[in-house]
């Protein structure tokens, strides 16, 4: 390979980095660089986007890869064996330099180190770990680093990497196993759930010896995600939604990345060419947020979608379509509900709920005073009772879709 | 006139002082004016200043920690109006200490208000802000950054650049006032304008670089970015300066790799087709699989230049596991041979890859697939025309045409001329075969058949002529 500038492959290690959604660099342990002769960097618990690139997606760590050769070739990835990339490999000291460069000017959080599989995977790892190592030891990092793990490599390699990095992921790369067959054949389902499994019990041992021992050391304190891409295989909005319940009871993890199949340059045959719309993914994340906040079970969320082809609406919410579907459950008295009702009041939100709960102690609340507590009372209000209002009751309209459907129509901005 | 004077602009400790000392001398909040500093504002002009009458030594009041919090925060407002607010709401506190938990009350929302937005602010500080690297004239390195807050937060925000950046010596500018850190104390400066910050650093060069290779062109969402990144904080952020360019050329990159896509495949069209069959084999995206033998994919050469949709496999498809065997099927064989299309350069499909019947008795009697399995199944055929991409697709009856162009139409009105499909090939409708099976009379049906015979001639004559 030609010698080529930093720039250069940067740019081509970002490029190939930013298929993976996951930008997370909240949810881990607080560190302070306070009273600290040396060293740098700090977390405070809350994860800070430093920029927002025209995709709509955070940048809050370096995200690159270490190289994007790869002895894989999974169709789905712009790093397959068989694509036509110019390939780019940097050194641990260069991204390790790198890091520390923007990390100073205030530009991330820390680092997201993910790499191609080359020569093998132990190979592969140890590369990522003495990244990270490097980092933390070497030059007393206190920021944020995300590794990706790779699912074959030795156990002791993975203990090594959860010593150094707030979180670890492992992706799952397709909801269904036949879809991952198809696109990535040479990975295994069951050999990445194992592996998922493993950084489980690793990450609970570690939480439990700090408990025990503060200067014990502790395991991704930020635990694991995962992610999958959504569009390329068959899968339906409901089997997405039943798999990421389950990776989520299964394996702990934090958070489940959706990512939407983007066409890629030098695509397989295999990809699809279209891609899904970008607002399926977002549909899946409030899904996502229906189950992890709002206490609807799995099931729940897939009750909303719609039942002949399993697909959650693209023009209204889940919650919305939940509620459609399950009229009998609303209106919602504001002043007497229970909490978990007042949830499921499409529109309400966590904040305006805890809100609602706090003001009725005090008072008996109006529509005004919901209006003042949530953002758009016009969505609300067919769904709840007030001292002063109650709705014409859904059942007995004929349609009340169209009074809570937005008018606006989303438009695709590259429809093929 | 009572005036409150406040040393600066978010001088928590001297309007807390104040406000205590006026509440308890029972000092109505509208006859309270603030100050900041030493400017005697024209507002006040000619207005007789009288001095706050000092709190008698023991005497002392409570109020929750909820309010002291949220004025501690909402305190850095930029509003000129923060001071009287928040007074005005400790005398009503005062008065009814339960108001607390009214949070619809609609001042208490107005503080709340004022104190996220500082809250926002804080935080898009600690994002947004961007050090250069220079040298000062010991040779050691200084991180100078230029910033421009919307409210009063530069103090209560030095300690999270502090705590961060310990070991570095750097300073933040502000229009209002700067910070600097020499590794081991905070000391204050006055304001400071945006040319004493340096003017670039190099390693933006590299920052660049970075934010236009994460980002990926084929998904546009300005508006989240607009939202999370307000417009009012680019003009310090040097990377921003990439955005219009990178919009611009966003969808001409994503046509382009799907133009070089089209153009150049990548001749694994027949290993793409056979990894999609054996993804088909499991596919459970309607109820139809359950009763159903096995899935019936569709067949035929993966560059074929015609490609036929039908609607489902029947009852003698659904046990060969292959598409068009049965009566119909060897209708539109002959037919096709009639007609002078070579067979096997079609791919054949169905609209709906499972069986779907009614058993009666011993028999299982077809039964039409609603739009909603037409729909779930649709992913299959779109992949597969994908794959294939014909030069000329042909629905044959109301189901497939209904797939294939993801509206209900008539056969009667559609058939006979060219539709134009949205990847720029061509589509036909056409009867499907068994409409002709189920003919009585059998003039009609020789007719119905030399007409279908006829469609067929002229998709072949259009296969002939696009793909020249």
């Amino acid at each position: 390979m030609a010698q080529i500038d930093l720039r250069d492959k940067l740019a081509i290690l970002a490029d190939a980095a930013k298929y993976d959604a996951s930008c997370a660099s909240s949810g881990t342990a607080k560190r302070s660089s306070a009273g600290k002769k040396d060293g740098i960097g700090s977390t405070e618990g809350m994860g800070i986007c430093h920029a927002y690139a025209p995709d709509g997606r955070c940048i809050s760590l370096l995200k690159i890869l270490l190289t994007n050769s790869c002895i894989f070739d999974c169709h789905y990835c712009i790093n397959r064996k068989s694509s036509n990339v110019r390939r780019a490999r940097f050194t641990a000291k260069e991204v390790v330099d790198l890091t520390l460069s923007f990390y100073r000017r205030n530009y991330i959080e820390g680092l997201f180190l993910s790499s191609g599989i080359i020569a093998s995977s132990d190979y592969t790892m140890e590369q990522l770990v003495e990244v990270a190592r490097s980092l933390r030891e070497d030059h007393g990092f206190r920021g944020y680093i995300h590794l990706k793990t790779i699912p074959d490599a030795d156990p002791q390699l993975l203990e090594a990497a959860g010593k150094h990095a707030d979180r670890l992921s492992i992706n799952v790369e397709l909801p269904t196993v036949a879809g991952l067959t198809r696109l990535a054949p040479e990975k295994s389902a069951t050999r990445i759930e194992g592996a998922m499994a493993g950084l489980r019990s690793s990450i609970e041992d570690g939480r439990d010896a700090k408990k025990k021992y503060r200067s014990a050391p502790g395991f991704a304190p930020a635990g694991q995600s995962t992610q999958m891409i959504v569009g390329a295989d068959a899968a339906t909005d409901r089997d997405i939604v039943g798999r990421a319940s389950t990776l989520y009871d299964r394996y702990a993890l934090r958070r489940v990345y959706y990512s939407a199949f983007s066409p890629i340059p030098d695509a397989s045959d295999v990809l699809p060419l279209k891609r899904p719309p970008l607002m399926r993914e977002h549909r899946l994340y409030q899904s996502d947020w229906m189950m992890r906040f709002y206490g609807y079970g799995p099931n729940e969320v897939a009750a909303a979608a719609d039942p002949a082809t399993g697909m959650l609406p693209l023009d209204i919410d889940p919650k919305m379509a939940w509620a459609l579907r399950f009229r009998d459950a609303f209106p919602v008295d504001v002043n007497r509900a229970p909490r978990e009702a007042l949830l499921r009041v499409p529109g309400l939100g966590v904040k305006a709920v805890d809100g609602i709960i706090t003001a009725r102690k005090w008072r008996r609340l109006r529509l005004e005073d919901v209006a003042r507590l949530s953002r758009s009372i016009a969505k609300l209000r067919p769904f709840l009772i007030a001292e002063d209002w109650r709705p014409v009751a859904l059942s007995d309209r004929a349609d009340p879709v169209p009074v809570v459907t937005p008018k606006r129509e989303q438009l695709e901005l590259f429809a093929a | 006139m009572p005036l409150a004077r406040l040393q600066t602009q978010d001088d928590f400790d001297g309007w807390r002082a104040a406000a205590r000392s006026l509440a308890l001398a029972n000092i109505p909040a509208e006859q309270v004016s603030w100050q900041v500093g030493d400017d005697v504002g024209d507002l006040f002009a000619g207005v007789t200043e009288t001095a706050i009458p000092p709190a008698p030594a023991d005497a002392a009041f409570s109020v929750s920690r909820i309010f002291v919090d949220l004025a501690e925060t909402a305190i850095l407002h930029a509003d000129p109006e923060r001071f009287a607010l928040l007074y005005t709401m400790l005398l009503r506190l005062r008065a009814q200490p339960g108001l607390i938990d009214d949070q619809a009350d609609p001042q208490r929302r107005r503080i709340e208000e004022m104190a996220k937005s500082v809250r926002r602010d804080i935080h898009k500080m600690r994002a947004f802000v961007r050090f250069r690297e220079l040298v000062e004239d010991d040779g050691t390195p200084r991180f100078v950054a230029w910033f421009e807050p919307e409210h009063h937060i530069v103090r209560a925000n030095a300690g999270f650049f502090a705590r961060r950046f310990t070991t570095m010596r750097w300073s933040i500018l502000t229009p209002e006032a700067t910070i600097h850190w020499d590794g081991d104390t905070l000391t204050e400066g006055p304001a400071a304008i945006k040319a004493d910050a340096p003017d670039g650093d190099p390693i933006e060069e590299v920052w660049k670089t970075y934010y236009a290779s994460t980002f990926n062109p084929a998904r546009l969402k300005t508006g989240t970015m607009i939202k999370e990144m307000p417009k009012k904080y680019w003009k310090n952020m040097p990377e921003t300066a990439l955005v219009p360019g990178l919009i611009a050329g966003a969808q001409n990159r994503e046509s382009r790799m799907i133009d070089t896509a089209r153009a150049a495949p990548g001749g694994n069209a027949q290993m793409a087709l056979d990894a999609l069959r054996e993804e088909a084999a499991g596919c459970k995206r309607c109820p139809l699989w359950k009763p159903a033998t096995q899935t019936v994919f569709g067949e035929g050469p993966a560059d074929a230049k015609l490609l036929f949709i039908g609607e489902q496999p029947g009852d003698q498809e659904d046990l060969a596991g292959r598409p068009f065997v049965g009566p119909a099927g060897q209708l539109f064989d002959r037919a096709m041979a009639e007609a002078g299309v070579d067979r096997a350069q079609a791919y054949v499909s169905n609209a709906v890859k499972h069986f779907k019947f009614e058993p009666r008795g011993k028999r299982r009697i077809h039964s039409k697939p609603n739009g909603g399995e037409i729909e779930a199944c649709r992913w299959w055929i779109e992949q597969e025309r994908e794959i294939v991409k014909p030069a000329v697709t042909v629905a044959l009856g109301a189901t497939a045409a209904q797939s294939l162009l993801g509206k209900v139409v008539t056969i009667s009105r559609t058939r006979g001329s060219p539709i134009a499909l949205a990847d720029g090939s061509e589509g036909w409708v056409t009867v499907h075969p068994s409409f002709l099976l189920r003919i009585p009379e059998e003039d009609r049906r020789a007719e119905e058949y030399a007409r279908f015979v006829e469609d067929l001639r002229r998709v072949w004559d259009r296969v002939g002529a696009l793909s020249g």
